[in-house]
């Protein structure tokens, strides 16, 4: 990364102030792959000696601290269902919205405007603030009157719950999917649109069957990237529904659940011990890093396949 | 319309959340006592097999919140209740919480293992934490300025500590927060002229120093026996509370077996101290 | 047939689209609804409507009698419903457990004069104030205790401190690198490094805490050799990390937004590619990288998991970026747990939420702003 690159036309080396210019900005590039180096390797290195198949796959016996008995079974299923869950509710919202910007609506009107900076602002809201939102909203005023509503006995739905955090965590991911979607339904050739429309079909029979399954590929590009980005995120769940400790896996969408993330800030920064711990904690960090990078190499990998298929069909 | 299949499924979920609930013992609460209730809950189970307990965390705060809301059937304490929570228990159930002491905790002070001081007062300790005593010298230490430890402000054991020792004071601008007993331990092990506080059974790599109850009276090592017997200066009972309402049946048994001989022999397995035997069930 | 197909379904066609629109407005109405939820919570204390003080006047319960029903349920603040509801044994519950909670006031708080204090008033957030025990007007932020002190500067230094911190790192690094990446690398340089930038921004906010906590903190205490290990130096810069990503790819976009013609004419006239890159295509970008830098500031100040554990957590107003610190988002994060719901504590906690929500909407605008604009000259120009 030291050499200095091909100039077409000059030698830089001959210019000193050239070549500061080149070397410092060389330097800030190569300063920030060591960075990520130092933190990928001290995470593999650190958390293999802990990492076993047992410790992913069976649920902590006793106590968490522990090296003998830690285990990140019930971390890893709070996470998957409460990501899942969010999915279920982010995909259509996201889908419909990025449907509406790019076929129905007029590029540029008052209205499209609003909407893309809505998207952009809550692209920008702090993760703590969803996570507000998700107690002062969901729970607070959504769950209560609807424990209210079904007259149930004491709290059901008022209080901190896998749904809730899905929730909020779908709010937070709603512009991930908007923008993702948006771009797959731009890369569509705008023929086979009018193909379709010259062949008699509307336009929604156009955008079911023509637009949207063309686009499908950017579409779960969009949801990947949301899962990868939600997977990682502790604040919006702090409030909403992440449980330090419980003994059963969660088996209603009214129950808390244990996180990955969660627990590797609680590994953190409430161990008993530091010295022993911090093997555990390496290999907790290990497994969230392995699930959201395997995330976003798919999303990665999608999405080239799909650039290099329109790039051949054009 | 594939999509609405999840909705479906959902609301299927949601229903079933609503409507099933009986048959287990909640318990919610403090972070300083989940370890414990988790292992007394464990215990429980395989000598009782029928009843079912479920522990969660989250912070006495949360655990009085659940009360109140009747989402937990216990709720664990590092401190008493506060009349603003009892009030808001009398407006939810009508009737105050009843309060059981399960356990004993006593806070040590922590200091290097290589500072020569051996015994501190109550209020040398009210001086250092508030930051009015900054150098060790002023109580008979070295020449050299004192770093205070103290704990994120979440934590039962920061109240306890700032209404037992500090008086109702504030902590000193200097005071480092830290956000377990194991990282106070971990700076005044690495930090010479370092003092924190935290639980008396915990401490390898820090000297605990005895503590008097006034200058130049009698420094009691926080041992177990001077615990029990209330001796040491800063100790604290560890709390359930439950709705009058429920206390019955499977949770009146669970509690009673708690502060039991079989459940307060698990107590000091997990780094605090049984109970004074008055305060315990036969 | 296609064409009669296409004309019977008109109207699924309409109501199709009118929903798609309605779905639509999800975005702004999640807008509004944050903005409404977050503020409701954290409205009683903008009106003024909540009470600390640690004296509140009591009414001995023995008084009950005597009292008007409505003056009852004032006190014991009820709703209608939940007065209605309640025995008299219970509203007496109510009455005596009032009556201890101003029994169990410390002697020495009894004639404090601070105690009479309703410290969620403006003037006890932001102004300092000589509490009892102290020599001169002080910002504390100790919520917890006796007498619950909510002086809102120390948090925002704190989070100010921080972030600035975090953006002298990142900025500087991120535009280097972005200058370096559009300008100046080859093509096979760029594809090392382009992925690498995108597998930094794929790590979660928690685990750049846990390598600060781990790694960054020593490493940076033995070159610094500053007293504590935790402080708002280390959280500052694993803060500049994580918005390195973000700041990168808007500065790289924008560079590389700049037309290529001026870097040919630049070239043509003799210019080396560093001249052409640092005299003609970074003024051109300029706005753009401004931009970057405000939304790296939205984002920074809004962190919350690094700044919780990497920061030492001590809210103190200093200026020092040695010292330990405390920001508005681990505030929220650590104390929320704790406070009792619709409590003041709790409502001074949304207070903060709702102040970073505004903050960060309006460095949102103003990025989204200047980046508009300058797209809109580059295309026209270009």
């Amino acid at each position: 990364m030291k050499a200095a690159p091909r100039a077409p036309f000059h030698s830089q080396g001959k210019d000193p102030v050239a070549l500061l210019g080149v070397s410092v900005t060389g330097f800030a590039t190569a300063l920030i792959l060591v960075i990520l180096a130092v933190i990928l390797g001290s995470v593999v290195l650190q958390g293999l000696p802990a990492f076993s198949w047992r410790f992913v796959s069976t649920v902590p016996k006793k106590d968490f601290f522990d090296i003998e008995s830690a285990a990140v079974l019930p971390m890893i299923v709070g996470t998957t269902i409460r990501v899942l869950v969010m999915t279920v509710f982010v995909m259509p919202i996201g889908v419909i919205t990025a449907v509406y910007l790019t076929e129905y609506a007029r590029a540029g009107s008052p209205y499209t405007r609003i909407v893309r900076a809505a998207i952009n602002n809550l692209a920008g809201v702090p993760s703590i603030v969803f996570g507000l939102f998700g107690l002062g909203f969901f729970i607070n005023f959504i769950g209560k009157n609807l424990d209210e509503f079904m007259g149930a006995e004491g709290p059901n739905f008022g209080q901190p719950a896998v749904i809730w955090a899905s929730l909020t965590l779908a709010v937070m991911t709603l512009p991930v999917v908007i923008v993702a979607t948006e771009e797959a339904l731009k890369a569509i050739a705008p023929g086979l649109r009018e193909a379709s429309l010259a062949l008699g079909a509307t336009k929604l029979q156009t955008i079911l069957r023509i637009v949207l399954p063309n686009a499908l590929p950017g579409i779960l590009t969009g949801g990947i990237l949301a899962i990868s980005r939600a997977a990682g995120e502790v604040a919006p769940i702090l409030f909403t529904g992440a449980a330090y400790f419980m003994a059963d896996l969660p088996k209603r969408l009214t129950d808390q659940f244990m996180d990955l993330g969660y627990h590797t800030y609680v590994l953190a920064t409430q161990s008993p011990n530091i010295e022993k711990t911090t093997p555990i904690l390496y290999a907790t960090v290990l497994v969230l890093l392995l699930l959201t990078f395997s995330l976003n190499a798919v999303a990665i990998i999608v999405r080239a396949r799909m650039r290099q298929a329109l790039r051949a069909g054009h | 319309m594939n999509f609405l299949k999840p909705f479906a499924a959902m609301a299927a979920a949601c229903w079933l959340g609503a409507t099933a609930h009986a048959g287990a013992i909640t318990v919610k609460g403090s972070d300083t006592l989940v370890v414990l209730a988790q292992k007394w809950a464990e215990v429980y189970m395989g000598n009782n097999p029928q009843t079912k307990i479920q522990v969660t965390g989250g912070g006495t705060g949360t655990g009085f919140a659940a009360l109140q809301n009747k989402t937990t059937d216990i709720c664990n304490a590092s401190r008493k209740i506060k009349a603003k929570e009892t009030e808001n228990c009398i407006k939810a159930f009508g009737k105050r919480p009843t309060e059981y002491k399960v356990a004993m905790d006593g806070l040590s002070i922590y200091v290097n293992a290589e500072n020569p001081l051996k015994a501190i007062s109550v209020e040398e300790l009210e001086g250092i934490f508030t930051g009015k005593i900054k150098n060790w010298q002023d109580i008979g230490g070295p020449d050299a300025p004192i770093t205070v430890y103290s704990r994120e402000n979440s934590s039962g054991t920061y109240e306890f500590f700032k209404e037992h020792v500090l008086q109702g004071k504030d902590f000193g601008a200097g005071a480092q927060t830290l956000q377990g007993t194991a990282q106070v331990l971990q700076a005044v092990a690495k930090d010479k002229f370092g003092i924190g506080y935290g639980g008396a059974a915990y401490g390898q790599g820090a000297k605990h120093l005895m503590v008097a109850k006034t200058k130049g009276g009698e420094a009691i090592e926080p041992n177990e026996e001077n615990v029990i017997s209330g001796k040491y200066p800063i100790s604290r009972y560890l709390y359930c509370y439950v709705n009058p309402a429920l206390d019955k049946d499977e949770t009146a048994a669970y509690l009673k077996w708690i502060r039991g001989e079989e459940g307060q022999k698990l107590v000091q397995d997990v780094g605090y101290y049984p109970l004074p035997t008055q305060f315990r069930a036969n | 047939m296609g064409l009669k197909r296409g004309h019977k379904a008109r109207p699924v066609e309409r109501v199709a689209e009118i929903l798609i629109f309605t779905v639509s407005l999800s975005t702004i109405a999640l807008i509004l609804l944050i903005f409404i939820f977050v503020g409701r919570e954290a409205f009683p204390v903008l009106l003024g409507k909540t009470n600390s003080a640690l004296i509140q006047p009591v009414i001995p319960a023995a008084n009950l009698d005597q009292l008007r029903p409505e003056e009852v349920r004032e006190y014991l603040g009820l709703t209608a419903q939940q007065f209605k509801e309640m025995d008299r044994e219970t509203l007496m519950a109510l009455m005596e457990s009032r009556e201890e909670a101003s029994n169990d006031i410390p002697e020495s708080f009894r004639n404090d004069p601070d105690a009479k204090a309703n410290t969620t008033q403006f003037r006890y957030l932001i102004r300092p104030h000589q509490w009892t025990g102290y020599d001169r007007p002080e910002y504390i932020w100790q919520p917890v205790g006796t007498i619950h002190k909510y002086n809102l500067m120390p948090l925002i230094v704190g989070s100010l401190k921080v972030t600035l911190i975090g953006l002298l790192f990142a900025v500087p690094v991120s535009l280097g690198a972005a200058i370096y990446v559009s300008q100046l690398a080859s093509p096979r340089v760029r594809e090392w490094v382009k992925p690498g930038i995108e597998l930094l921004a794929g790590i979660p906010s928690v685990v750049m805490g846990v390598f600060a906590l781990l790694l960054l903190a020593s490493l940076l205490q033995r070159i610094f050799g500053y007293q504590f290990r935790l402080n708002a130096f280390v959280a500052g810069i694993a803060l500049g990390l994580t918005a390195v990503p973000l700041i990168f790819s808007i500065a790289e976009d924008a560079l590389t937004s700049v037309p290529r013609s001026y870097t040919q004419a630049a070239l043509a006239l003799g210019a080396s590619q560093w001249q052409a890159s640092w005299q003609v295509v970074l003024p051109a970008a300029l706005p753009g990288v401004f931009a970057a830098a405000v939304l790296g500031f939205g984002r920074c100040i809004g962190e919350t998991m690094v700044v919780l554990i990497a920061s030492g957590n001590a809210s103190t107003m200093s200026w020092s970026v040695f010292d330990s610190t405390r920001s508005l988002t681990a505030t929220i994060a650590a104390e929320m747990a704790e406070a009792v719901a619709g409590g003041h504590h709790y409502r001074v906690l949304f207070l903060l939420g709702t102040m970073l929500f505004a903050v960060t909407f309006v460095t949102n605008f103003v990025g989204e702003l200047i980046i508009h604009r300058l797209k809109g000259r580059m295309e026209g120009r270009g």
